[in-house]
C-alpha cells in the first residue's frame, strides 16, 4: 500500500495494474488518452504490452483477442470513440469475454466539446450494442473511486465472464486528489474459471457451472475452442433455433442478475430522517452532496442517494434505501437516469433535474434546479 | 464388417461439422486442403505445434473455415479479424496466428487494419481468398469486383476500379506476400508451407472460384467451365515484382511470391526492445 497525488486517469490505469492488467489497446482521444500514455510508460515495466491501433474498433477487437490469449484486457476512450466500438461490445458479450472498457465521457454530440464533461452517455454504455444483453456499468465520483471501481470492473468481469464499463467523465480525469494504491493480497483481485488442461477433446467453451458462468478455455492449452459471434450451443456451434436463442440470451442476462449483490453498489447520507432525496452519481454528485448540508442547513430533510453502479440497477435497494416521499434525480444531462428511477419510485414524487453544464455543475447550478421542486 | 474410410487430413477438421455449407464448385475447399496439407507438413516437422495455432475469420464464406478445423478457433465481426488476432499474439506470444478471409471481410471493411497490421509486420499469416463478389450476402459488388461486372448492387456495370491487395500489402512492411490460384493449389500449399515458417506480416491471397454467385455474374454458372476459364488467366512467375502483380480478368493474374524478406517483426523488436 502506498499513498500518492493523481489525476482520476492515472488512478484508473493504477487500478488495472493492481487488477493484473497485461494488455492495453488505445486510440488518442480527450478526454482519457494520460490512461494510455501512463500505462504506455509502466506497463511494459510490468511484462505488459500496451499498442496504439489504428482506430477504436480496433482497439476493442484486440483486447477481445488478448483476453482469449489468456490475459487481463482493457482498453479506453470517450464517446465518439465508444460509438465505434459498440459492435464489438456485442461481440464480447455473446462471446463471454471478459475486457474492460472505460468510456471517459466528454460533450456531445458528434465531437462536442472534447475538453468539457457531460454525463450524457449513461444510456449509451447500456445499450450501446444490438442485441439482448446487460453490461454491468460503474461511475466514480473521485480519484480513489476512479481505482476502487476500476479493479471492481476487473474482478466483475472476470467473475461473470462479460464486459464491464468504467464510466468516468473529463471532471474525474483530470481532478487531482489523494490516492491510495495497494499491492496485490492488499485487496481482492479475481481471476476467471479456467478448465483444468485438456485431453485433447474439444472443450464446450459455453457450457456453464450452476452459476450459470462457463469456465473459460483460453487459447494454446488444447482446448480447441470457438469463439463464437453466431448464436451458439454449449459447444459454440452455430445454433439458428428458436429454443438455442432463447436458452442464450435468458442465460447471459441471468448470470449478471444472479449477482446483483456483488455488482450493484450505491452510498446514502442522511437517508434514515430525508423528506426530500437526492439522487446522483459520478462527478455532479460531488455538488449535489454539498446541496444536501446546504438543505440541511436551513431545516430541510434532505437526504443523498449515489449510484455507483449505473447498470444493472437494484431496484428492491433503491427502493428500501429511503422513504423520502419527494425524490429529485440530478444529472449533467436531458435526465436519463431518472426515467429509470422514476419507474423504480413509481408511488411517489419523483422529479428530473437536469443541468448541462460543460464544467462540473456547481453547488449554486444544482440549487437552481432542485428549488424548483421544494 | 463395415468399411471406414478416413482421410489423412481428417484429424485437421472438426469432422461432425461436415459437410460445410459451401457451395458445390467452391474454391474454398481445394485452399483449405491445401493449407492443411502444409500445417500438417509443418506440424509432422516440429516446427508447429497444433495447440498453439488458432484460426480467426470474420464474417463471410471464407471466414468460417475457422470452425470447421480442430483447432482453437475465433469466429468474430465483420472486419475485426485482424484486431482480434493482433491482441491474442501480442498477450502470448507463444500463439501462431492464421487470419482467413474473403476479400470483402479482409480488404474491404477490414482493409484499415490490413493496411496497418502489414505496416506493424505483427506477427501473423493473413489468407485473403479472392472471389471478386460478396457472395453470403448473395451478390453485391467487392472492392475486388472488375470493372463493368454487373453485380446486385451495381445493375448498370461496376463503375469503380478493383483493388490490388498484393500491390497495397506489398508497398508496406509485411515480411511474405504472394498470391496463388485454386487453380494451382500445389502453389497455396507450397506458399503458405513457406509462410508457416517465417515471423511477422504474412499475406497470401488466393483467387478463388464462385461460380454460384460471382458465376451467374459474368456468365460462367458451371463450376467446370469457371474453374477452367481461370486456369486460363492464370500465369506463374518467379519472384514476380510488385509492378507485375496483376490481377485483371481480361489481362490475365499473376501469381508467385512478391515479397520476402526478413524484417524483425512487431514482437521480435517489441522483446529486443529495438526502436
Amino acid at each position: 500500500m502506498r499513498k500518492t497525488f493523481a489525476s482520476g486517469n492515472i488512478a484508473i490505469a493504477e487500478g488495472a495494474m493492481t487488477a493484473g492488467l497485461k494488455f492495453y489497446a488505445g486510440y488518442p482521444i480527450t478526454p482519457s488518452s494520460e490512461i494510455m500514455e501512463y500505462l504506455a510508460e509502466k506497463l511494459p515495466r510490468k511484462g505488459g504490452v500496451v499498442i496504439q491501433m489504428e482506430d477504436e474498433i480496433g482497439s476493442i477487437n484486440a483486447i477481445i483477442g488478448a483476453s482469449w490469449a489468456g490475459v487481463k484486457a482493457m482498453t479506453a476512450t470517450s464517446g465518439p470513440g465508444f460509438s465505434l466500438m459498440a459492435e464489438a461490445l456485442g461481440l464480447a458479450v455473446m462471446s463471454e469475454t471478459p475486457i474492460v472498457v472505460v468510456d471517459v465521457m466528454r460533450a456531445g454530440p458528434s465531437t462536442g466539446v472534447p475538453t468539457k464533461t457531460s454525463q450524457s452517455d449513461v444510456l449509451q454504455v447500456r445499450w450501446a450494442a444490438h442485441g439482448d444483453y446487460i453490461i454491468p456499468v460503474y461511475a466514480p465520483w473521485s480519484v480513489q473511486e476512479a481505482y476502487d471501481l476500476t479493479v471492481k470492473a476487473f474482478n466483475t468481469a472476470e467473475l461473470l465472464r462479460t464486459p464491464v464499463i468504467l464510466l468516468s467523465d473529463a471532471v474525474i480525469a483530470h481532478l487531482w486528489e489523494p490516492l491510495t494504491i495497494y499491492e496485490r493480497g492488499e485487496i481482492e483481485v479475481i481471476d476467471r474459471k479456467i478448465p483444468v488442461e485438456s485431453s485433447g477433446t474439444p472443450y464446450p467453451p459455453y457450457k456453464p457451472d450452476p452459476d450459470l458462468v462457463p469456465p473459460m478455455p483460453v487459447f494454446g492449452r488444447g482446448f480447441k475452442t470457438i469463439v463464437e459471434s453466431l448464436t451458439h450451443d454449449e459447444k459454440g456451434f452455430y445454433a439458428p433455433r428458436d429454443d438455442a436463442q432463447k436458452a442464450l440470451v435468458k442465460r447471459l442476462v441471468l448470470k449478471i442478475l444472479k449477482r446483483i449483490d456483488y455488482i450493484y453498489e450505491q452510498e446514502t447520507r442522511f437517508t434514515e430522517d430525508a423528506e426530500v432525496l437526492l439522487v446522483s452519481y459520478g462527478s455532479t454528485a460531488r455538488s449535489v452532496l454539498n446541496v444536501v448540508l446546504e438543505l440541511r442547513k436551513r431545516g430541510i430533510k434532505a437526504g443523498f442517494l449515489r449510484l455507483k453502479t449505473l447498470w444493472p440497477l437494484d431496484e428492491e435497494r433503491i427502493r428500501k434505501s429511503s422513504s423520502a416521499k419527494k425524490i429529485i434525480v440530478v444529472e449533467n444531462n436531458i435526465g436519463k437516469i431518472y426515467m429509470d428511477i422514476d419507474r423504480i419510485f413509481k408511488d411517489r414524487e419523483v422529479y428530473p433535474a437536469p443541468v448541462i453544464s460543460l464544467d462540473l455543475p456547481t453547488p449554486k447550478d444544482v440549487l437552481e434546479v432542485v428549488e424548483q421542486w421544494l | 464388417m463395415a468399411i471406414t474410410y478416413t482421410h489423412p487430413l481428417d484429424k485437421h477438421l472438426r469432422l461432425e461439422r461436415i459437410p460445410t455449407l459451401y457451395c458445390p464448385g467452391c474454391g474454398l475447399g481445394i485452399g483449405l486442403g491445401a493449407m492443411l496439407r502444409a500445417l500438417d507438413k509443418r506440424i509432422s516437422e516440429g516446427v508447429i505445434d497444433p495447440r498453439k495455432v488458432f484460426w480467426v475469420g470474420g464474417i463471410g464464406c471464407t471466414a468460417r473455415m475457422v470452425f470447421y478445423v480442430n483447432y482453437d478457433a475465433a469466429h468474430v465481426i465483420h472486419g475485426r479479424s485482424i484486431p482480434f488476432a493482433i491482441g491474442a499474439v501480442l498477450a502470448n506470444p507463444e500463439l501462431k496466428a492464421i487470419v482467413v478471409g474473403g476479400d470483402g471481410d479482409i480488404a474491404g471493411i477490414g482493409g484499415n487494419h490490413l493496411v496497418h497490421a502489414a505496416r506493424r509486420n505483427i506477427d501473423m499469416i493473413v489468407v485473403m481468398f479472392t472471389n471478386f463478389v460478396y457472395a453470403m450476402t448473395g451478390g453485391q459488388v467487392a472492392p475486388t469486383t472488375p470493372r463493368k461486372v454487373k453485380t446486385t448492387t451495381t445493375p448498370y456495370g461496376n463503375p469503380e476500379y478493383p483493388m490490388n491487395a498484393v500491390k497495397l500489402v506489398g508497398s508496406l512492411n509485411a515480411n511474405y506476400v504472394a498470391r496463388a490460384s485454386v487453380t494451382t493449389p500445389h502453389y497455396i500449399e507450397q506458399f503458405f508451407y513457406k509462410a508457416l515458417g517465417m515471423s511477422g506480416f504474412r499475406f497470401i491471397e488466393v483467387v478463388s472460384t464462385c461460380p454460384e454467385v460471382y458465376g451467374r455474374h459474368i456468365g460462367l454458372r458451371d463450376p467446370v467451365e469457371m474453374y477452367n476459364e481461370l486456369k486460363k488467366r492464370v500465369k506463374y512467375k518467379h519472384k514476380p515484382s510488385l509492378e507485375e502483380a496483376e490481377i485483371d480478368w481480361e489481362k490475365g493474374i499473376v501469381i508467385g511470391e512478391f515479397i520476402e524478406r526478413n524484417n524483425p517483426s512487431f514482437i521480435e523488436i517489441l522483446r529486443g526492445g529495438q526502436a
